[in-house]
């Protein structure tokens, strides 16, 4: 490919917090009228991620830019209904790879009508990036998107200040855009935001450096996705494994064998730690960790494993594995930010399903705190909770979840609500604390 | 001490196999669906990292259009003699005799379209509610917004619009009595990825994908295996070819491609340098440019 700046990564031995992912999982944040379209198209047709017969594709399409160049939004529509209408509505999932990174891209709709779709693609996401059309700055959706980026916890933000070519490439409008944008990440809780100036529709900054504006000596958007670190916590005090199923082959040969699989959700796990089994309470030593044929001492958050316990406890699918040193709360009253995803709006009477991990329980939403405003920020005291709608929370289990808070693990922290009626995942909750 | 780490293919088969387990605790009476072809085969290799030394918490089904390569027959019966799990199939022929599905007729006339009929009749007879497939979101535009888990109603048809939110790595499995759901752990591998996975594991593979000589024709722009199952007239000219297939489907409707690639590793790197989609190669697809949508949404894999 093309020429790139090379950043090695120094080596990670016997650094326990700083494990790297091969895998970047973003978002994209931003409406039509923002070029978001226009930018996946950019980096999926300049890196080279676009084969021949869908480039054919491409250009025997009818759909061309003003200036009669392809028209690369084209490459993220998916439906039928969706090119009809000339719109995204639901989250598309883009894959390309460089020599350095293979990325998944989570293609969701920036409208406010469509914010369960962004919820839905930045709950996986390792980084978003946020557009912002440099003619117009820091608007209204750009307060919500960040608002957004902020509750689901993204690691990783890039605002990439678009349209440059439509304001000259000024390094003045860059910075004031980059200065409004601080404040309101300050408002909304976010670090770590990396500024790039952009035009996708030219190309200036999107896998090539722009020849356009020299002021900026960054990272083209490619190069800082490749290079970004994308850490995950691998310490033992946060160990989870939801058990998903026990292996149990009962053969004469396997007579004892009884394995409880799962993927480790965060943490580490090592042979020899004493664990506890949630909600039972009852604790273990971890005699044997187990990947198919291999037997590592020490298995990882995101590895799928089977794990063996000195004693013969019961266990099933629904319980969590925990380091016993760093327990997670365990509670059935719990204050959590709900997002609400359906058109049928929530009824505190009714009973729901809560899926935490591998747990499914019956629940009631049992108050409403309050909504926020996802445009301004403010507090809403209407109980009237409706598709879209975020807001703070307190709801009631049937049995105990053990949970971490979502803002210190998330991976233990996120729940989805289920109405019994339609089947239907009609919440996002991102739970908070035991209320007591 | 032996510690792992997670590249990109270890990180890839944790997630399938975390969605693997989630199947086997999730539903009743789950099937994975197998064609005989990588993908597929890729998922049992899956399964059994997934739920060995136990045994699979689910058949194997095949839907047979009877017009199979000779080679993904013998592959299949071959691995399920291996792996000594459960085999389920589903005629096409059957449903074309009981008057459920009718044969096409002219030149382009295959029974891929059927199988949609046999896959719901089978489906229906064993009460299947999760049906485990190989589809992979880097196939084409309409499975980018496929979800990993994928509700169908009870006729089969996929609501794009009606698509449930999928949020952080918990699935939705609740269904009403009828519906099913179909499950893609490998969603988010690409083409590269199932054949880099495939050489580390030392996956065998039906001869048919590696470079062979063969007797084809050339029907719209594309090489077909010559076969009694293809329509044939005066007008197609028999050659010799050396070919291998990029995907296993039905005789009639999966081309071949012009290959040298005789081993693994040529695979590799002719994918690396291939200008053209895996998809590309089957004509099923280039019907309409919503080929796919319209075909999953009447209830295809």
């Amino acid at each position: 490919m093309k020429e790139k700046k090379h950043i090695p990564n120094p080596s990670q031995e016997g650094i326990r917090h700083h494990i790297e992912m091969d895998i970047l999982k973003f978002i994209t944040a931003g409406s039509v009228d923002d070029g978001k379209s226009t930018l996946i198209g950019r980096l999926l047709y300049d890196s080279e991620a676009i084969l021949a017969d869908q480039l054919e594709a491409l250009h025997a399409s009818n759909r061309k830019n003003d200036d009669g160049s392809i028209d690369l939004a084209i490459l993220t529509d998916g439906l039928k209904a969706e090119r009809e209408q000339g719109i995204t509505i639901d989250v598309a999932y883009k894959y390309f790879e460089t020599d350095k990174r293979k990325f998944i891209i989570a293609d969701a709709p920036g409208h406010i009508q469509y914010t369960r779709n962004m919820v839905t693609g930045a709950s996986n996401a390792g980084l978003a990036i946020i557009l912002i059309d440099a003619r117009k700055g820091v608007v209204e959706q750009t307060t919500r998107h960040s608002f957004l980026v902020s509750l689901l916890q993204i690691p990783q933000v890039v605002v990439c200040i678009n349209k440059m070519d439509m304001v000259d490439y000024s390094e003045d409008v860059f910075n004031r855009i980059v200065a409004d944008y601080k404040k309101l990440a300050a408002k909304v809780n976010i670090n770590n935001v990396t500024f790039i100036p952009v035009s996708a529709l030219k190309g200036d900054n999107i896998v090539y450096p722009s020849i356009n504006m020299g002021w900026y000596l960054g990272d083209s958007l490619l190069s800082h996705l490749e290079n970004v670190s994308i850490k995950i916590d691998d310490t033992s005090a946060h160990a989870r494994l939801p058990v998903q199923w026990v292996v149990r082959p009962q053969t004469d040969e396997l007579h004892d064998y009884r394995g409880y699989a799962g993927r480790v959700s965060s943490g580490a796990f090592r042979v020899g730690d004493s664990v506890t089994v949630l909600p039972s309470g009852f604790s273990s030593v971890i005699s044997k960790l187990e990947i198919f044929d291999k037997h590592p001492q020490e298995v990882l958050a995101g590895m799928s494993v089977t794990v063996h316990l000195q004693d013969n406890i019961d266990i099933s699918r629904g319980d969590i594995i925990v380091n016993s040193a760093g327990r997670p709360q365990l509670s059935n009253l719990i204050e959590a930010d709900l997002c609400w995803m359906d058109t049928r709006p929530l009824d505190t009477t009714l009973t729901y399903l809560v899926q935490h991990n591998t747990k499914t329980v019956r629940c009631k939403i049992q108050e409403i705190l309050y909504k926020v405003n996802i445009n301004t920020l403010e507090k809403d005291y209407d109980e009237d909770f409706q598709l879209n709608d975020i807001g703070r929370i307190v709801i009631k289990t049937a049995e105990p979840l053990a949970f971490d808070p979502y803002q210190l693990n998330k991976a233990n922290g996120g729940a989805i609500i289920i109405d019994s009626r339609t089947n239907v995942t009609v919440g996002a909750l991102m739970l908070r604390q035991s209320v007591d | 001490m032996s510690k792992y780490r997670l590249d990109y293919l270890d990180e890839l088969e944790a997630e399938a196999i975390y969605i693997l387990r989630e199947v086997a605790g999730q539903f009743e009476k789950p099937a994975l669906l197998f064609s005989g072809g990588k993908d597929s085969i890729t998922l049992v290799r899956l399964a059994e990292k997934a739920f060995r030394p136990g045994k699979f918490p689910f058949p194997l089904v095949h839907i047979d259009t009877g017009h199979n390569f000779a080679e993904t027959i013998a592959y299949r019966d071959k691995m399920i003699e291996r792996i000594g799990e459960k085999l389920i199939i589903g005629h096409v022929q059957d449903s074309i005799d009981a008057g459920k599905a009718i044969e096409q007729t002219g030149k382009n006339a295959s029974r891929n379209a059927l199988q949609t009929v046999t896959l719901l009749d089978t489906i229906a007879a064993n009460q299947f509610d999760a049906c485990i497939g190989g589809a992979r979101r880097d196939e084409e535009k309409a499975r980018a917004k496929e979800r990993i888990f994928s509700v169908r109603d009870e006729f089969g048809q996929w609501d794009p619009k009606r698509q449930r939110p999928e949020l952080w790595d918990i699935y939705n499995g609740k269904i009403h009595k009828g519906e099913n759901v179909r499950v893609f752990p490998i969603s988010n591998w690409t083409e590269l990825d199932v054949w880099n996975y495939i050489r580390r594991e030392k996956i065998e593979l039906p001869s048919i994908y590696f470079a062979h000589q063969r007797e084809c024709i050339t029907r719209n722009g594309q090489l077909m295996a010559a076969s009694p199952f293809l329509n044939m007239d005066a007008e197609d000219i028999i050659e010799t070819r050396n070919v291998r297939f990029r995907t296993v489907g039905d005789m009639t409707c999966t081309a071949a491609v012009e290959s040298y690639a005789f081993e693994i590793d040529d695979i590799i790197e002719e994918i690396s340098n291939s200008k053209i989609s895996e998809r590309g190669a089957r004509m099923d697809d280039k019907v309409s440019e919503a080929a796919m949508e319209d075909r999953k949404k009447g209830g295809y894999f």
